[in-house]
């Protein structure tokens, strides 16, 4: 009879320990009390009342878990802020593109012009223009960054209703096995430790210590 | 007199179509015409095969295949290991600089870079025009 309650104890160790959907951290918690309670005349009653306090802890914790709607999170809010993130990126390319025509409009006309100082001036503001439109590719990658951290968020929120099994959340199931890469999309590269540009204020290097650093002109 | 080819062909790579667009726009200015585009490395690797360039200017972060991949895979080719290579890129770091240096890049410029740091590069890749 013993044996029997250590198997079945032992099955559901092993069920939560493999991550299995199925696995009840709170029936593996109930079963332990139930069976301890059998020989509790000689059971250290602090660890029972110590294993009385995790259950009492793992309620609480679902129970703000579900409070949270992590469902929502997952399914609304998350997918919602990459969407935004990815029109800001989409508007001001398309912005740029604009921008670009009508500088390039300005550059065949200067062309035309008699006067050659201000065809020179027209062609330097365009130049400066130019310049400054090189912004769309940065702020590009930057959400691009942020779009991955989102990505990453929704797996690790994922995870935790995984962990806490389906009923703690109305809705929300244990989805596909996802990918461990250190990005949220999956993307494996060699080089993947090096791409973490662009790099914040003060933590790259400036062109002139790169230029030093190689030896280049 | 330029000691420069200024019909020389040239391959600019980059993710971003504005990017490609500006650079493209910078290099006419400068007075280079013969400008081809690809978006990333493996399409750039394709041109390259498929055409005699004399330069190219590529970005570092884009997929499937990256600008360092990219340059790797240049200086592995027999028939592109002398192509010269300006890496331009908002990788900034040491660690990226000396990676692009060891895989055997010509120049380096950092974004957002402007005008006069890319004509500079060029004529220290190239020579003056």
């Amino acid at each position: 009879m013993a044996n029997m309650v250590r198997e079945e104890l032992l099955e559901k160790l092993q069920a939560f320990d493999s991550g299995k959907e199925n696995a009840n951290l709170e029936g593996l918690v109930d079963s332990l009390m139930q069976n301890i309670g059998e020989d509790a005349v000689e059971t250290n009653h602090k660890i029972l009342n110590e294993i009385g306090s995790v259950a009492s802890y793992i309620h609480d914790t679902k129970r703000q878990l579900a409070s949270l709607r992590p469902d929502e999170i997952k399914s609304d809010y998350l997918p919602t802020a990459a969407d935004e993130l990815d029109a800001i990126v989409g508007a001001t390319e398309q912005a740029t593109h604009n921008i670009l025509s009508a500088m390039e409009q300005l550059e065949e006309l200067a062309e035309t012009l008699e006067d050659a100082t201000v065809s020179e001036k027209i062609n330097g503001a365009v130049t400066q223009v130019y310049e400054a439109c090189s912004f769309q590719d940065i702020t590009g990658q930057r959400i691009s960054r942020v779009v991955n951290a989102l990505q990453h968020v929704e797996q690790k929120v994922d995870k935790l209703l995984q962990a806490f099994g389906d009923d703690t959340v109305k809705g929300v199931g244990g989805g596909p096995e996802k990918s461990t890469s250190k990005r949220a999309d999956g993307v494996n590269r060699p080089d993947e430790d090096l791409c973490n540009g662009p790099q914040m204020e003060g933590e790259g290097v400036s062109q002139d210590d790169i230029d030093a650093l190689l030896g280049f002109d | 007199m330029s000691d420069v080819d200024m019909n020389m062909p040239i391959l600019i790579v980059d993710d971003y179509k504005t990017m490609l667009r500006i650079i493209r726009n910078l290099l006419k200015q400068l007075g280079f015409n013969n400008v081809d585009e690809a978006t990333d490395g493996s399409s750039a690797l394709q041109k390259l095969r498929g055409k005699q360039y004399s330069l190219i200017i590529s970005d570092w972060n884009m997929e499937p295949m990256s600008g360092l991949q990219l340059l790797k895979e240049c200086r592995a080719d027999a028939h592109l290991k002398d192509l010269s290579f300006i890496m331009v890129t908002a990788e900034s770091k040491t660690e990226n600089v000396i990676a692009a240096k060891q895989a055997g890049v010509n120049n380096y410029i950092v974004k957002p870079f402007n005008a006069a740091t890319l004509k500079k590069k060029l004529i220290a890749v190239l020579g003056n025009f």
